[in-house]
């Protein structure tokens, strides 16, 4: 190509200044939390700011956990998005399996509805799926917020799931028929195994979304033993306006899992994200 | 990018054997037939259940509040009211300020996330060191709880010895004072508008990324031999492209645009006195500080018409790469 090696090495260099740069404006907030998660009350409103506390201290983290319930709050996400990423994902490719493999009556209608279900903003039904709520008596329960978080994300695993059971070469479905499988069978034993890095993907956005959910949670939950991490974190900001070491020490517990998740898994995760949004 | 006509069926029929009545009955309901009767809907049945009692019942139950004056309490009556909330959404200078906001932080995040988003994908456009871990870093506000991230920018620009009135007053001298950024209309807006930006740069960057690599290589070399420069190369062979992907990314923005709630809701609360509402914050106020479930649906259902018809335009003067060129 043109250009020599000279150039390219600069050009090479220039990349990276600009990136470290862009990444620095990225990462200058994530340490700026970190580090007042650090300090004690006294330091939070210290002038000049320090990035790297002078008397760094972990009683943030403590009285968080014990004494601020968060223990509570992180327990109460893990079995909320736990449930609702086993449950969606079962259901979901369930649902893929339907439409990947076999033609029926109202096939496209059903497949029209869960694409509206994909495109409405969810905002948009907080009222209806509050009075729904109340209805069935799931209000302040954490298996309620289970149910709308599954309803909420079985639209993009259908279609993310389906979209790759497609491209599972039928030759196989029809040498698993003529050995006698039935269709349960050949979902179990062929579709499931074969799909794993799309039902990794579906369950990391599944869990994902569960775990930072925020509006839907605050509206039906009262009870303070019920709050999930994110309604927790905002309530206390509000009851404790100053309190910011306390507020990230909880943040940084909260997000935590979030980036060990996202780093251990994060080529499932682009694969996903990009699936349907590129041709080609 | 949805293929629903690729319809797959079992092309093969089972091996055929003269077995008792029930028996073939029972194959014709869930066996192996060309168009067995129950299995697909068996397989469907849960799911579709859950999705269609939360998120179908819903949006029909949201249309028909809307147009009433609804009543919260199970026993008492709620009035048919026709469209007078919409009426009076039309006529409601908050209702209009929250769209003239939204479409303010729209016009500030949109373009600003594409044209970032694309420098940072053509940076990562190749094969380097640290490829990967610059990846995960642009990507990670993304994955950040929007609670924990709006709390974070409500702390840096906090007036009182905030980080960011630090850093332009005492550090680089920008400013001459402290400015307290959360007071006031278009400061506020413009902390959520950077917020916004911060946090869905690297979804864009994401996108941009893969798309650039389906972009086949020789295209580019056959340019540069012809003496094309690195932007030419760029605006003629890799821009017609991912026009494709573009075209979706800005559909998506502009959705997630006009979805902006939680960092208004937790950074300023609509406040002060109403100036920084935008209509979602507007919309669940009614809703769930008033009570007026009927003027709230109403709000959400002016939203979702407008969400819809900007992106239908969109797709319709976007689609062609040629006229954008020309």
């Amino acid at each position: 190509m043109v250009g020599s090696t000279y150039r390219q090495g600069g050009i090479l260099t220039l990349r990276y200044v600009l990136l470290a740069a862009g990444g620095v404006v990225m990462a200058l907030p994530f340490v700026y939390m970190f580090s007042t998660s650090l300090k004690a009350h006294a330091y939070v409103f210290e002038i000049p700011p320090r990035l790297i506390p002078k008397e760094p201290t972990f009683a943030n983290y403590q009285s968080a956990w014990s004494s601020n319930s968060f223990d509570r709050y992180f327990l109460n996400s893990v079995i909320v998005a736990s449930a609702t990423t086993v449950i969606s994902v079962v259901l979901s490719s369930m649902m893929a399996f339907a439409f990947a493999r076999y033609e029926f009556w109202g096939r496209r209608l059903l497949f029209g509805l869960l694409l509206i279900g994909l495109m409405v903003p969810t905002m948009m039904l907080i009222i209806p799926q509050f009075l729904l709520a109340r209805t069935l008596g799931l209000m302040d329960s954490l298996s309620g917020l289970v149910l709308f978080y599954v309803g909420g994300t079985l639209a993009l695993n259908t279609f993310l799931l389906r979209g790759f059971f497609e491209n599972i070469p039928k030759e196989l479905d029809e040498a698993m028929i003529v050995d006698g499988a039935r269709a349960w069978t050949r979902f179990r034993r062929l579709f499931l195994p074969l799909s794993k890095p799309a039902l990794a993907t579906v369950a990391i956005f599944s869990f994902l979304a569960s775990w930072d959910e925020f509006v839907w949670a605050l509206t039906v939950i009262n009870d303070p033993d019920k709050r999930t991490l994110p309604i927790a974190i905002a309530l206390f900001q509000g009851e404790h306006a100053t309190s910011w070491g306390l507020v990230f020490a909880a943040s940084v517990i909260a997000v935590v899992p979030v980036i060990l998740v996202f780093v251990t898994f994060q080529r499932h995760f682009v694969g996903g994200l990009t699936a349907g949004a590129v041709k080609g | 990018m949805i293929n629903s006509s690729s319809a797959a069926s079992d092309s093969t029929s089972p091996p055929h054997d003269a077995a008792s009545p029930a028996a073939s009955r029972a194959r014709w309901l869930f066996g192996e037939r060309r168009r067995p009767l129950f299995t697909p809907y068996l397989f469907l049945a849960p799911g579709f259940f859950v999705f269609a009692l939360v998120m179908l019942y819903p949006i029909v139950r949201a249309l028909q509040i809307s147009f009433y004056e609804w009543s919260i309490l199970p026993t008492a009556e709620s009035v048919f009211v026709k469209f007078a909330n919409y009426e009076r959404a039309l006529h409601d200078a908050v209702f209009w300020r929250g769209l003239v906001n939204t479409a303010a932080y729209m016009v500030a995040t949109v373009p600003t996330q594409i044209v970032l988003g694309l420098i940072v994908a053509v940076l990562l456009d190749t094969r380097m060191p640290a490829r990967t871990f610059f990846r995960v870093l642009y990507y990670l506000p993304v994955i950040t709880s929007w609670v924990v991230v709006s709390l974070l920018f409500k702390y840096l620009f906090s007036s009182d010895a905030g980080f960011v009135n630090w850093v332009l007053h005492d550090g680089v001298g920008v400013l001459d004072h402290d400015v307290a950024w959360l007071q006031s209309r278009w400061t506020a807006l413009a902390v959520v508008s950077v917020l916004g930006v911060w946090k869905g740069v690297g979804w864009s960057m994401i996108i941009f990324l893969a798309a650039l690599q389906t972009v086949p290589k020789d295209l580019h070399e056959a340019a540069a031999i012809d003496g094309a420069g690195a932007f030419r190369r760029f605006r003629h062979v890799s821009l017609p492209a991912i026009w494709p992907t573009l075209l979706f990314v800005t559909v998506m923005l502009v959705i997630g645009g006009f979805n902006v709630f939680i960092s208004i809701f937790l950074i300023t609360g609509g406040g002060p006195a109403e100036e920084t509402e935008v209509l979602l914050t507007y919309m669940y106020r009614q809703a769930f500080d008033f009570l007026d479930f009927g003027y709230g649906s109403s709000i959400a259902f002016l939203l979702t018409g407008i969400v819809f018809t900007l992106s239908l335009l969109q797709l319709r003067f976007l689609r062609r790469p040629t006229e954008f060129r020309a």
